[in-house]
């Protein structure tokens, strides 16, 4: 299972590199939301990752949880 | 492991090549009038015969902030040779970069752009984008995003400019 | 008695949470938390720094402590209560190269009967005018399991996280994200102290106890589907689902809702949890006879139950005093309070005729108070 892992994302990702170029329908100079600390999905990493270990130290799941994208897109 | 990397890299050209703009080197930049800080409007075609700078920036956006102060300097050091830098802001609400202003004053125009109109004529597809028009009123280049040492870059281009 | 870890979890404090065409900023946060229910007192501080060099590289550092006092029901039932404290230390190392950061990072857990050190490797990339962002990782941890009072004993632990994430800014007001992971654990996966009950006519109490036996390997794979809407007078709501399952015959579903109001000075937040999970496949609260499978467990953390959390917080923008280097500071308290029903553990304190004790739960309070500064 695991050593699929990194050939499906590749796969994943070639196969929507060929759908040619997208055009983004977001502006970049739409994104002010985004930029917005109360959009961010993570505004305080450390009181985030404290609430995650409390479930984790009771529950059996763990795993696919933060995220690593929006943002103000800058640069 | 290196055809994983050869497989990543090709793929991440192919998902990142961009179309040039409109406002894409060597065509004409797209004429615009928009109102400025003072209250006046300018308009691009006015300005024929100088070397123009625009620079697309956003309070929103940290590097647009982190920049403004060196373009202040590229500014009052060029602008005796013939060259004008316009700060175009995009954001639909202005307030919140008038205030921002008071706080980092700037000596160059500040226009707004209220309804990304002319954000869009350029084909912006960053933050910021700073777009550099030459004397015949031609885009000449385009630089996206700011990183600290980018205006020894922008000196170097606007000096080769300002000299036809 | 050793506090059940989840290292790996300690690189999401540093694998920061940015888009990934800038580093994120330079920031100063201590912390310090507080858990209390079920007859256990977990607190202490965690404070992290994070400082930029060169505008390409971003390093942070993170030390977090639990102090642990420890009456709760598998404590008192089959030894006694007890303290301890556990010490964690990471440090993380973040590059940008265009449109692309990497991130690395490692990590270190030391109490008196357990260690795990874990090495972390993300991969950010924008793709697709910087409205998708892809993400991968990968973890690996090894852990040292130790016993108090047998200075012999001595297994290990080999854990590795798969990671892959696709975030997706949709319209202006909304972001998509995905993830999936899948977790490999091989080796002493058990607890050395904890006991499986069975029934025994022999006993006074109508069972006796016996040590836990655990599989030596366990998968797990989790996807979650989280969503962040902006409203147009300026708030946010958001929703998080996740599914997870195991080799273990674990299933469980995660649902969180949160809404996130600004107003002057203030961030408020509200927000509600729902874990339910199904046992494991070699748990019971109470086997037939001693030996009665190949694997045993009576851990509560692998029994059928639900949680329910309420979750209320504020931040505070502090004025600029003029610190000098801080350009900006926040004060925040966040307040947790959840309850666990199980389905399938009792507690036997209660008494009465084994099997028969009425079904375990509590309530727990949790405090998060803490200082943010950006310089």
């Amino acid at each position: 299972m695991k050593s699929l892992l990194l050939p499906a994302a590749l796969v994943t990702a070639l196969a929507l590199s060929g759908c040619g170029h997208l055009e983004p329908w977001v502006k970049p100079y739409e994104r002010q939301n985004f930029a917005d600390p109360i959009m961010s999905d993570n505004r305080d990493p450390v009181s985030a990752a404290y609430l995650n270990h409390v479930f984790e130290a009771r529950e059996g799941a763990r795993g696919a949880v933060g995220s690593h994208g929006g943002g103000c897109g800058c640069n | 492991m290196r055809f994983a990397n050869m497989l990543w890299n090709l793929l991440l050209g192919a998902l990142l090549l961009s179309p040039g703009g409109v406002g894409a080197t060597g065509e004409p930049a797209p004429d615009f009038t928009l109102p400025a800080r003072g209250g006046d409007e300018i308009r691009l075609s006015d300005l024929r015969g100088q070397v123009v700078m625009i620079n697309f920036w956003a309070t929103w956006c940290g590097p647009c902030r982190q920049e403004m102060p060196l373009l202040e300097q590229v500014h009052a050091r060029y602008e005796p040779l013939g060259f004008t830098l316009l700060g175009i802001n995009v954001e639909p609400d202005s307030s919140a970069a008038r205030k921002w202003l008071e706080q980092v004053p700037v000596s160059f125009p500040i226009l707004f752009d209220t309804e990304s109109i002319v954000a869009e004529r350029f084909g912006v597809e960053g933050m910021p984008s700073t777009v550099f028009v030459d004397r015949a009123g031609r885009v000449r280049h385009v630089h996206r995003g700011y990183k600290p040492g980018d205006e020894a870059r922008y000196a170097d281009l606007i000096r080769g400019l300002v000299k036809e | 008695m050793r506090v059940l870890l989840i290292v790996c979890l300690s690189a999401a404090t540093l694998s920061s949470v940015s888009d990934a065409a800038v580093l994120p900023d330079d920031r100063a946060d201590v912390l310090y938390h507080r858990y209390q229910g079920g007859g256990v007192t977990v607190d202490g501080p965690s404070v992290l720094v994070r400082k930029k060099f060169a505008e390409k590289y971003s390093v942070s550092a993170n030390y977090y402590v639990d102090l642990i006092s420890s009456a709760s029901i598998d404590v008192v039932t089959t030894a006694s209560p007890y303290s301890e404290r556990r010490e964690q230390a990471s440090l993380g190392f973040d590059a940008l190269n265009g449109k692309t950061r990497y991130s690395l990072s490692f990590t270190n857990s030391d109490e008196n009967d357990y260690t795990a050190n874990t090495a972390s490797l993300d991969l950010s990339q924008d793709l697709f005018g910087d409205l998708t962002t892809l993400s991968l990782g990968y973890s690996q941890g090894w852990d040292e399991v130790r016993k108090r009072g047998d200075p012999v004993f001595s297994e290990d632990v080999d854990r590795r996280n798969y990671r892959l994430g696709l975030s997706q800014i949709v319209t202006p007001q909304l972001m998509v994200n995905v993830a999936y992971e899948v977790i490999t654990d091989e080796g002493y996966l058990n607890n050395p102290y904890r006991s499986v009950r069975y029934l025994d006519a022999d006993s006074a109490t109508g069972y006796s106890y016996q040590g836990e036996i655990y599989p030596r390997t366990r998968t797990s794979n989790a996807a979650s589907l989280a969503t962040r809407y902006f409203l147009p007078y300026r708030a946010a709501i958001h929703g998080e689902y996740r599914y997870f399952t195991d080799t273990w015959g674990i299933d469980a579903n995660t649902l969180r809702v949160g809404y996130t109001h600004p107003w002057q000075q203030w961030i408020f937040e509200v927000g509600y949890r729902w874990y339910g999970q199904s046992a494991a496949d070699f748990y019971s609260d109470l086997f037939p006879y001693q030996d009665a499978q190949n694997f045993l467990g009576r851990d509560k953390e692998l029994a059928s139950f639900t949680s329910h959390m309420l979750s209320a917080g504020a931040t505070f923008e502090l004025p600029a005093f003029g610190w000098g280097f801080l350009q900006r500071s926040t004060v925040n308290f966040f307040y947790d309070w959840t309850r666990y029903d199980y389905d399938d553990f009792r507690d036997v304190r209660q008494g009465g005729a084994p099997g028969t004790e009425s079904l375990y739960g509590f309530d727990a309070n949790v405090i998060r108070l803490f200082f943010s500064g950006w310089f």
